[in-house]
């Protein structure tokens, strides 16, 4: 290939060099990216990737970046904290959360995707970026196409979070509501990407894009010690990210710079959203379309498109998917943030519950190293946790009120040691 | 009964270039078999080896997706509008 890397179909596998282009002309399946990573295999070492930024740019070598044109915006390289608490109440020995809550600028995992995408869109010269979204990736898209100086659209169902819409809006992103759910819009944006030359970066741009996710996978394997983890629960929406955390482990293994191991995939989704946990656990060769009904929006896609790749990959893994219940995201949400203090949005909360179901069913082991991956920010979705809290009285600024308060609030035997 | 089928553009090359065809089937194999026949080309990008829909092709029926109308037993209705649509994009993770 005369670069280091280009497009190649998933099922034909023909190649079709660079271009904006997302599905194979000859067979109509998706493209994906391949790397000539025999050639770039002297060039790439551990400590290459140190003494790089702390960003997902560390990896550029890994993602499909022209050259003449290096990325400015510091995306990623989010904690992955051990969460002992967490741990001890399931017990497990070495939990970890992959922080994306965190993640600069618009604090999910989108922001990854969003990078590479809008890099291959300067690089066939987009001055529109566009996309459809559940929430996060109109957010992702918004920012980051400000600081590119380049213009934003984005498609949307009209019912979505506000806090979502506002956070695509601030940063003056031209916000097109859909009078439909998420797989309506998504049929629209692929009607509107033929006829308008414009970048949307889950449609014509998706082969880039979906690199992004990788390095979800090549943080984790470098936090860890330059290891990989036994287990990994994985939010599933389009059912994306999971393969593409495979394709980072098998890449790092192919390179040498971790040692070649198994690893189990876990998928989570929402009861209310479920066509590839269902494809799982009752072993359908291709899912069945779902009507999403969950407070988790941000996964609530109900005809996924890598679904079936989703599927494959958990059950070659020696994995499992679980799904939970919108009782069971709310919980999930409150454990972690009173057990680890991240407070995740409602897909972080489909993880958490899910996670607990596969270690209650014995199908995570307690020795083993598990790392869950919380994506987005619970902030965006306050909306979900709307009635969980009473708010008590205000206090008179007295101290005596403040003792009567106390005194009202709490036992005696506890005031001492306020 | 005539019902419209819209063609994506990367199949028109086997409609000559139309956007739409006009087909007159009773239920979707039908409309696969009425395709196949009139655009031969086409057959082997409608079905995999074998003989099922391809599994990235969803097809609409005035907006609504097929499975959810009852897939092969759905019996068309005269003016439905039939979308042919690939299975690419996907919004969250």
């Amino acid at each position: 290939m005369a670069e280091s890397f280009e497009l190649i179909c998933r099922e034909c596998r023909r190649r079709w060099g660079n271009a904006p282009r997302s599905i194979c002309e000859e067979c109509f399946s998706p493209l994906e990216i391949v790397y000539d990573f025999e050639s770039a295999k002297p060039r790439i070492s551990r400590e290459q990737i140190a003494a790089g930024p702390p960003s997902i740019w560390r990896y550029a070598s890994l993602l499909p970046l022209d050259a003449g044109v290096p990325p400015s915006i510091p995306v990623g390289y989010t904690p992955l904290v051990e969460a002992r608490r967490l741990a001890a109440r399931w017990g497990l020995r070495h939990l970890y959360l992959k922080n994306d809550a965190v993640c600069f600028p618009s604090l999910s995992f989108k922001d990854r995707v969003v990078a590479v995408a809008l890099a291959a869109a300067r690089r066939f010269d987009f001055n529109v970026v566009s996309c459809s979204s559940t929430g996060n990736l109109a957010n992702a898209v918004a920012a980051q196409a400000r600081r590119e100086g380049l213009e934003a659209c984005v498609f949307i169902p009209a019912d979505l979070e506000p806090a979502k819409i506002l956070n695509t809006q601030v940063y003056g992103a031209r916000v097109v509501r859909i009078a439909g759910n998420y797989d309506q819009v998504n049929r629209l944006c692929s009607q509107i990407a033929e006829k308008h030359r414009w970048g949307f970066v889950n449609v014509n741009l998706r082969p880039y894009y979906a690199e992004g996710s990788k390095t979800v996978g090549y943080e984790i394997a470098e936090q860890l010690g330059w290891r990989l983890p036994d287990n990994v629960v994985v939010p599933m929406a389009g059912g994306s990210l999971i393969n593409k955390i495979k394709k980072a482990f098998g890449e790092l293994t192919t390179l040498g710079l971790v040692a070649d191991k198994p690893v189990k995939f876990f998928g989570a989704q929402a009861t209310g959203c479920s066509p590839i946990s269902d494809a799982v656990k009752n072993n359908k060769d291709r899912f069945d379309p779902q009507k999403p009904s969950t407070i988790a929006r941000s996964l609530a896609i109900g005809n996924p498109a890598d679904g079936n790749y989703a599927a494959k990959c958990i059950r070659m893994s020696g994995g499992w998917a679980e799904d939970s219940s919108d009782p069971e995201i709310i919980a999930g949400i409150r454990t972690l943030a009173e057990d680890e203090g991240i407070f995740t949005e409602t897909a972080g909360g489909v993880t958490v519950a899910a996670a607990q179901k596969l270690i209650s069913q014995g199908r995570i082991h307690p020795h083993e190293t598990t790392v869950l991956c919380i994506t987005g920010n619970g902030l965006k979705t306050t909306d979900a946790l709307a009635g969980e809290f009473s708010m008590e009285p205000a206090v008179e600024p007295r101290l005596l009120a403040f003792e009567e308060y106390l005194g009202v609030t709490l036992a005696p035997a506890s005031v001492g040691g306020c | 009964m005539k019902i419209s089928v819209e063609i994506p553009t990367a199949f028109r090359r086997f409609t000559n270039g139309a956007s739409s065809v006009e087909c007159g089937p009773a239920t979707l194999p039908d409309l696969l078999a009425e395709l196949e026949q009139r655009f031969p080309d086409m057959a082997q990008h409608l079905r995999d080896d074998s003989g099922r829909i391809r599994q990235f092709l969803n097809i609409y029926v005035n907006e609504e997706d097929i499975r959810f109308l009852g897939g092969e037993t759905y019996h068309f209705q005269d003016g439905d509008r039939v979308m042919l649509v690939p299975s690419i994009a996907g919004g969250a993770c």
